[in-house]
């Protein structure tokens, strides 16, 4: 395995900046019990926040879920393991591509079903694409969260929008891809198709060095995200937050490096670590993770193999697994995206489960926002980086 | 277990007997896994279930000091129909005399095999990275004894996985420190992932107003159409 990326190098951190100082009074104040949400701009959604203050300090912060609650679960239990599949898009709306793999992936597992070489390249790069989409966004969010409103987020989604154009001409959908099947891909993607993808993360880096400059040029933005929702290791671990977020507190944990699903030990790249844990640590390890992606992509991109793109013995019609059970699990970009399900030799699965990396993300919400003003509540909890479609399901 | 797809270092036999090493008595179970994936289980008993978890967290071999994923499965009370060979005396009457003489006939009988409610926990091991290592454990029925002990205090991550477990199934976790409904409203009377759920015909009703009214205009349409017919 090869040695993290040692972030503090990287990072223009302003070390002892000065921030103003907490006035503290002998004036008697008054709690009062603020709902944010669930029609605040800043809750990307519909979430609420019930915060209690003192002041401009946050004393108490209980998250509120719910209003996009569909019982997702109970749907996939009524219908077939295929048509899942295309509801799994909706979860996390911004990656449909690797809600797709990791529900392929548990199905693959519970099924023992193998998936062909090409198939598994397709996977790689669109996972990849969809993971600098989608923290291309989130640091665009990041800016829109401080008051930078419009420009900087729209700046992001000009190459999302590129991207979302490459899912579109391969699949037919910008964002409801619905592109993965159990033992494979649904289309092949073409060699123009792939010239296409190669001139884009050509360009990438351009991008990525152009954006990062915004979060590390200005100096509002390290003022309110340094030293800021700070989350130790120990406690990161123990409440089982994933992802940027967890590698962010220091922790060397990327499921593509443990489990090595796919074919992700074919590929040299790099794990990114934080050494603060704080909001501007967040954002930069996904800056860090969008290069590491590029350089997947590029060996992706140059080593894949021609072939079929599905098993050809994969079952699509009457497709029924053998009784058992199986969990299966990716590194998606918000964090560890699973799917448990247990088979009763039935068409249907008789327990579907989704592992929302978001919804268990936020548990440890209240301990980074205590005694941090009402204004850092919002970064904080952007930093986290959730989707609604997924908190809820 | 296919490669890549997570490894295990010690098998589940192996856990099993390292759990009753360090915490004597503490009944564990294994649940094999007949399909491919061969991810077999630990059942836990309620009454060790925090020690047991507190010593794979703190174990130095397994340290599974992340609780991945908190499941809820329902297993409803199922209805065994069965056909049994029954030998029994039968009285004839053969030309005027009662004799009696054993029969065999087949029987169908009907037993209830009672369900339960089981939460399954998904363990890794972050410092290690190994895994998975799958516990469950089991209520005793569906009904009136639906308690398992929480997690929580051991696994901070299990704090709103487990109280999804009970606003959907219906598990009640003791010793969890904040056990409210999390995805529906708090208002919400049924459980419904449990398999014999039955929605409601409408959601949300509550007596508005408009109900108000429209009783007190079908008592005066009522009326009405009474002295319309007695005129």
């Amino acid at each position: 395995m090869s040695a993290p990326v040692k972030l503090a190098a990287r990072m223009a951190r302003q070390e002892g900046w000065n921030r103003p100082p907490v006035i503290e009074t002998d004036n008697e104040t008054q709690l009062f019990e603020v709902s944010m949400g669930p029609h605040h701009p800043s809750t990307h959604g519909v979430f609420r926040m019930d915060v209690v203050l003192d002041g401009e300090r946050v004393i108490k912060l209980k998250p509120m879920f719910g209003y996009l609650h569909r019982n997702h679960e109970k749907l996939a239990e009524n219908q077939t393991y295929l048509a899942s599949m295309p509801y799994t898009d909706r979860l996390d709306y911004f990656c449909s591509m690797t809600n797709n793999w990791a529900y392929a992936l548990a199905v693959e597992t519970l099924a023992g079903q193998a998936v062909p070489e090409r198939a598994e390249y397709l996977r790689v790069i669109m996972a990849e694409l969809t993971r600098i989409q989608n923290h291309a966004s989130a640091v665009g969010f990041l800016l829109q969260d401080m008051g930078a409103s419009g420009t900087p987020l729209m700046y992001a989604f000009v190459q999302r929008e590129k991207i979302l154009d490459l899912f579109e001409s391969l699949t037919g959908s910008r964002m409801m891809c619905n592109y993965l099947r159990f033992g494979g891909c649904r289309v092949d993607a073409s060699a123009a198709w792939l010239e296409e993808a190669r001139k884009l993360v050509a360009e990438l880096p351009a991008f990525v060095d152009e954006f990062e400059e915004f979060l590390r040029g200005s100096e509002i933005l390290m003022a309110r995200t340094q030293g800021m929702g700070v989350l130790p290791a120990e406690l990161a671990v123990n409440a089982g937050i994933t992802g940027p977020m967890l590698r962010a507190s220091g922790v060397d944990y990327d499921i593509r490096k443990v489990d090595h699903y796919g074919i992700y030990d074919r590929f040299k790249f790099r794990v990114p670590l934080g050494d603060h844990g704080d909001i501007y640590d967040r954002y930069m390890i996904r800056m860090l993770e969008i290069r590491e992606s590029i350089v997947i992509l590029e060996q992706a991109l140059k080593e894949i193999p021609g072939g079929p793109v599905m098993d050809p013995k994969a079952k699509i019609r009457n497709f029924r697994p053998k009784p058992g059970e199986a969990y299966g699990r990716i590194e998606a970009p918000k964090g560890e995206l699973g799917f448990y399900l247990i088979s009763d030799g039935g068409p249907n699965p008789y327990r579907y489960r989704v592992r929302p990396p978001s919804l268990i993300n936020l548990t440890i919400l209240e301990d980074m926002c205590l005694g941090h003003n009402v204004a850092d509540v919002v970064l904080i909890f952007g930093s986290v980086d959730i989707v609604l479609g997924e908190v809820d399901r | 277990m296919p490669e890549g797809r997570g490894f295990e270092v010690k098998t589940v036999e192996e856990i099993k007997a390292a759990i009753e090493a360090a915490v004597p008595g503490a009944g564990v179970e294994i649940v094999t896994n007949p399909g491919p994936s061969a991810q077999h289980s630990l059942r836990l008993a309620h009454e060790h279930a925090v020690a047991v978890a507190t010593f794979l967290r703190d174990d130095e071999e397994l340290a599974l000091d992340f609780l991945s994923n908190v499941s809820g499965v329902d297993w409803p009370d199922k209805e065994i129909v069965e056909k049994v060979k029954v030998t029994r005396p039968v009285t004839k009457t053969v030309d005027g005399v009662e004799q009696t003489a054993e029969e065999t006939v087949e029987e169908t009988r009907k037993r209830v095999e009672p369900g339960s409610l089981e939460v399954v926990y998904h363990l890794y091991s972050m410092a290690k990275k190994q895994g998975p290592v799958i516990v469950r454990m089991k209520t005793v029925n569906r009904t009136d004894d639906v308690a398992v002990p929480s997690l929580t205090p051991v696994w901070r991550s299990a704090e709103f996985q487990e109280r999804e477990v009970f606003d959907l199934y219906g598990v009640k976790f003791t010793g969890h420190p904040d056990l409210r409904r999390i995805l529906m409203w708090d208002e919400f009377k049924d459980y419904p992932m449990r398999k014999d759920y039955v929605e409601p015909d409408d959601f949300e009703y509550e007596p508005t107003a408009h109900d108000e009214v429209a009783a007190r205009a079908k008592a005066h349409q009522a009326a009405a159409a009474q002295e319309g017919a007695g005129a």
